[in-house]
């Protein structure tokens, strides 16, 4: 096509690229549309967004998803992966280049069943069946604890060796059901009731991974409705950690695996009733002790107490009372003695001076006549023989007048 | 103060979950209460039977595995052990 001079449209570079992008943000097919390509240049910046290339044989398209979406991504992108992705088409018009803004991979395939996944799950969730508000605790401490999987399957053995290790004291009620095929589901809601009337702590729903369709009897509204009517709680362990099936999130808790979920279902293990329970003793342990050592010391003060209050020391001071009577008692009549005997004694030296006896010492005699011994006292009366009387004795004399 | 005296069960009687329970009552009375020592000292007693009790229980614990057949329930050979 020639151009000519008289063109009836002259735009500029901008005017363009702006009329190409609206012709194509307001065309409704190309904002919401899924692609189905092979992944090449894949690049994930520091930004979080992620930038790749949808091909196929004859053509590519250049993708990018904003960071909440990839934040979101279910799958691992890799290049040559092969995938369905949702998107709407938009233009970057500094380049001039359009893009498809990527909101939702998936790997190729699984479209048709997501749909139906999709549609499922917006259908139970309208309903409230996931609702927060209907999600009950698991009981810390189960005794029964309900399983419903395959009586053959792996998931069972890793289920009873987890609660073997983590809870023995616990008993198990298995309700098998198989858990693939088109007789699961009817079977699974079967298991889960009759469960029920056992009435169990918690039932372990669960299953070993497989691929989406293997699992795809968890993703069964019948049983997705029994998982939410059901009396137990329910902890759903189904697959791997990726997948996420409707009784995921029509169950109580959901695990990401069997095991996890006999994990999840006892909270409280052997290790911790017995370090609970050492730990009870020790309290016990602690308080008597604390109570003896009180009471030991209450009565070490209450017998100090006692001594300080005992009679023994007044026993004593009386005891000093008595000493000291004792010994003023004994003064005074030491005193009274010794009074005594100096009087007695001066008594005696009065006696004695005047015993006449004590006169003949001092050179005096006692002059008595022989005839009749009466004492001379005069010279008249001496005469004839007289005896004289010294103080060692007496002699003889004659008076001659 | 829980004042209660009930007539207490021999503990080989009590099912694991009682004992504790009883035990845990025990050692809060001990710990927060004001006991006559003799008091304390039985309940002391008391609190080291239950704590044989579960310890027993726990040591000799063995996961018991049943099968619901139909309505009736059944020991399950678990193959795996």
């Amino acid at each position: 096509m020639q151009p000519t001079l008289f063109s009836s449209l002259r735009l500029t570079v901008s005017q363009l690229t702006f009329h190409i992008r609206k012709s194509l943000e307001n065309d409704p097919q190309l904002q919401d549309v899924w692609v189905e390509g092979e992944i090449s240049n894949l690049s994930k910046p520091n930004s979080g967004h992620v930038y790749f290339t949808l091909k196929d044989k004859n053509a590519s398209l250049r993708c990018m998803m904003w960071k909440p979406d990839a934040a979101r991504l279910r799958v691992h992108l890799q290049d040559g992966m092969a995938v369905e992705a949702h998107g709407r088409i938009t233009v970057y018009e500094p380049q001039g280049s359009y893009q498809l803004a990527v909101n939702l991979i998936q790997p190729k395939g699984e479209g048709a069943l997501y749909q139906e996944f999709l549609r499922l799950k917006a259908k139970l969730e309208a309903e409230g069946l996931f609702d927060e508000e209907r999600k009950r605790p698991i009981p810390e401490l189960p005794r029964v604890i309900g399983i419903v999987t395959s009586q053959t399957g792996a998931a069972l053995r890793d289920m009873l060796n987890t609660l073997r290790r983590r809870l023995p004291l616990a008993q198990v009620v298995l309700a098998p059901s198989p858990v693939q095929g088109v007789e699961a589901p009817p079977a699974l809601v079967k298991a889960i009731e009759s469960l029920n009337a056992q009435s169990p702590d918690v039932i372990l729903l669960a299953r070993g991974g497989g691929s989406i369709e293997d699992l795809w009897a968890f993703n069964d509204e019948r049983v997705a409705r029994a998982v939410a009517d059901s009396n137990a709680p329910i902890v759903c362990g189904v697959g791997h950690e990726t997948d996420f099936t409707l009784c995921d999130f029509a169950a109580d808790l959901r695990a990401p695996t069997p095991t996890a979920a006999a994990e999840l279902a006892t909270q409280t293990t052997l290790d911790d009733l017995q370090a609970r329970l050492a730990n009870f003793y020790s309290q016990l342990s602690f308080s008597i002790l604390d109570l003896i050592s009180e009471n030991k010391s209450f009565l070490v003060s209450l017998s100090s107490r006692l001594r300080y209050v005992s009679p023994e020391r007044r026993i004593q001071s009386e005891y000093q009372r008595v000493d000291e009577f004792s010994r003023r008692a004994f003064s005074a009549l030491n005193h009274r003695i010794e009074l005594q005997s100096k009087q007695l004694d001066g008594v005696s030296k009065r006696l004695q001076a005047l015993n006449p006896e004590a006169i003949l010492l001092r050179g005096y005699a006692i002059i008595t006549r022989g005839e009749d011994n009466a004492v001379v006292s005069k010279v008249s009366e001496a005469r004839g023989e007289i005896k004289i009387r010294v103080s060692d004795g007496e002699f003889e004399a004659r008076v001659n007048h | 103060m829980a004042k209660t005296k009930p007539i207490l069960k021999p503990v080989e009687e009590l099912t694991y979950e009682e004992a504790l329970a009883e035990l845990e009552t025990i050692v809060a009375s001990l710990e927060s209460e004001q006991n006559p020592l003799e008091g304390a000292m039985k309940l002391f007693e008391r609190g080291q039977a239950l704590v044989a009790r579960c310890g027993a229980a726990l040591e000799s614990a063995q996961l018991k595995v049943q099968k619901l057949a139909g309505e009736s329930i059944a020991a399950f050979e678990d193959e795996s052990e």
